[in-house]
């Protein structure tokens, strides 16, 4: 157990590591002129810039602004915005909340719809419930998010006036206000992968010999599917997780557009528009670590709850 | 044919016999998405006026039988917008999804044939590139190279190939085991002959399987990132940046927002349907 989890974990690293150094080539090869003198705009003077440039370590050979940059890293220190002329961890620290709580409650929202659509789809696979449950997800599934955001302010915050449809407030009832609209367009566009991945794996489930057997003991359906199946099913559709972190993080981007909260997502694209590189790096390669963490995290609780995984990379 | 023949004729013939059987509702779905494919090839056509003429006599007019969409604040017609739209939107899309679909199933099954070191690092490469939330790496390349179509013609594919990558490189594993593949070195064919003429004809149908969903998510991704005001420019049609542009006038005109998108998720239901029959359940190996 603990030499996979180890195992695992080197794994992160490397790949965390591999993101930092594809971001900080990016950022240093690919962007064409002196970033400096862009930030600084066209009347600065020789003086002002070359200054600015010694400060920020920019006069210095590549692979030594590497090292010192990967030693930032360590320490947290992700660099200072041009734009904001600030260190942006600060900046970052300040939006990551509201667009961590998005995420959050955005999965709560796809599994309380997507868990029991999923369970009532595999009960009677190829019924009128799972036609039903395929068809409305499957209109789903073409829907672009922020087309589904905008719909949504229209009907429950413009028509119905429920709720707000831009902005964000702190504090548990006001997050609550300003976060329900942004969560359930995030948790609708996901509805579908939650409800699709746990019926085929309660299907086959459902299949399997300890399932007959049970039932052959008279067990009720309901205590079968509830307390026996579940178990086995829902670990894949908890596991895919890892893999939806990033495409839940991208959804974030937008909806935060949508809904103009001052998360992470906005930042990134106010600092595009500002060709604020740094920004955008930091925020690339934040996003990057979070997905990394959250694939580590549920396969090393998929180990721990399933022994069968921790066994397979010994065979 | 008897039994014993059926056996020695292989995969191919079985892939002969599937080609045959075409389900309904595969039939269905490839219906819906030619229908809207035709739309965009006939854009110029079917449009009944130019996308980009403005009319300030008439805007935001409601949808009516002479603008089927309604017009936009500028009185364009919307309808003839969201086919310029749909026409931009599927060529780059096209580009962007069977450009890096043929590459990454190169590298995945040179990768899963060979195995060893070679493997070990595309196998990094791709779970660091798999790392990057998509829409994330995207928007950053397009920080790099400017908002337009460039940043997306550049950075969906990128990130793709790895997807193809993946999935090749997985059922190479498998293939790389069956006696067809023993019979190629016993034979003495060449490595790349073994490769590309008897493996990867067995292995690309999962690759082209995903690239129906891979092609809705592109175009999905496109629309997303133009609304952002980072993929195409306005004035250029674009389902993305017409909903974007619209959205200002969203109470009182709200057909500007809804109505583009419609034929979106219209193709996403044909996407959809055509997924689901030929997947049977083959595409759970990509969401890993």
């Amino acid at each position: 157990m603990i030499a996979y989890v180890v195992r695992r974990l080197a794994l992160s690293v490397v790949v965390v590591w591999g993101l930092a150094t594809v971001t900080f080539f990016m950022l240093h090869l690919l962007v064409p002129g002196d970033p400096v003198r862009r930030a600084l705009g066209p009347r600065a003077s020789e003086e002002t810039i070359s200054n600015l440039r010694h400060q920020l370590g920019f006069d210095r050979p590549v692979l030594e602004q590497y090292g010192s940059f990967l030693g930032g890293l360590l320490h947290g220190d992700l660099g200072t915005s041009l734009s904001l002329s600030a260190p942006v961890s600060q900046i970052l620290g300040d939006r990551i909340l509201p667009s961590a709580l998005l995420i959050a409650y955005g999965l709560v929202v796809a599994f309380a719809i997507g868990l029991p659509l999923g369970i009532l789809s595999a009960i009677r696979p190829n019924g009128t419930a799972d036609h039903g449950v395929r068809i409305g997800t499957t209109f789903v599934f073409g829907m672009p998010v922020f087309w589904l955001g905008l719909i949504l302010a229209l009907v429950f915050g413009l028509k119905l006036g429920w709720f707000p449809v831009s902005g964000y407030r702190s504090g548990v009832g006001g997050t609550f206000k300003t976060l329900t609209l942004p969560a359930l367009t995030l948790g609708l566009s996901l509805v579908v992968i939650v409800t699709r991945t746990l019926r085929s794996n309660l299907i086959n489930v459902l299949k399997s010999e300890y399932i007959e057997a049970a039932r052959s003991r008279g067990l009720s359906e309901r205590r079968i599917i509830g307390k026996l199946a579940m178990r086995n099913a829902i670990m894949p559709t908890f596991t895919i997780l890892g893999a939806l972190i990033g495409y839940l993080i991208g959804g974030t981007v937008v909806i935060e557009q949508v809904y103009q909260i001052p998360g992470a997502g906005s930042l990134l694209v106010r600092s595009i528009l500002q060709r604020d590189f740094q920004t955008v790096l930091a925020v690339t390669l934040i996003s990057g670590a979070a997905v990394v963490t959250v694939s580590f995290l549920t396969d090393v609780l998929q180990a721990v709850l399933d022994p069968r995984v921790r066994l397979e990379g010994k065979s | 044919m008897t039994s014993e023949m059926h056996v020695l004729a292989g995969p191919q013939a079985s892939v002969r016999r599937r080609r045959r059987h075409w389900p309904v509702s595969a039939v269905v779905g490839l219906g819906i998405i030619g229908t809207i494919v035709l739309l965009a090839v006939l854009a110029p056509i079917i449009a009944p006026y130019d996308p980009n003429k403005l009319d300030f006599a008439s805007p935001t007019l409601a949808p009516s039988w002479h603008h089927l969409m309604g017009t936009d604040q500028n009185g364009r017609d919307l309808f003839s917008r969201t086919l310029y739209g749909l026409r931009l939107d599927l060529a780059v899309v096209a580009v962007v999804t069977f450009v890096p679909l043929p590459i990454g199933v190169v590298i995945g099954s040179v990768a899963g044939y060979f195995g060893g070191k070679l493997d070990a690092v595309i196998s990094r490469l791709v779970d660091i590139v798999i790392s990057f939330p998509f829409m994330v790496l995207v928007i950053s390349i397009i920080a790099m190279v400017g908002p337009g179509l460039k940043g997306i013609l550049i950075g969906v594919p990128i990130v793709s190939w790895s997807l193809y990558t993946r999935l090749a490189r997985a059922d190479m594993l498998v293939i790389r085991e069956l006696p067809y593949m023993e019979a190629c070195v016993a034979l003495g064919y060449s490595r790349s002959r073994t490769i590309f003429r008897h493996a990867i004809p067995n292995l690309v149908r999962n690759s082209l399987v995903f690239s129906t969903v891979d092609v809705m998510g592109n175009l999905l991704l496109l629309a997303g990132v133009s609304y952002l005001g980072l993929g195409a420019q306005p004035p250029t049609p674009e389902l993305g940046s017409i909903i974007a542009e619209g959205q200002a006038y969203m109470l009182t005109a709200w057909w500007v927002v809804t109505l583009p998108a419609l034929v979106l998720v219209v193709f996403g239901v044909g996407i959809g349907i055509l997924g689901d029959s030929l997947s049977d359940g083959r595409l759970s190996g990509v969401v890993e």
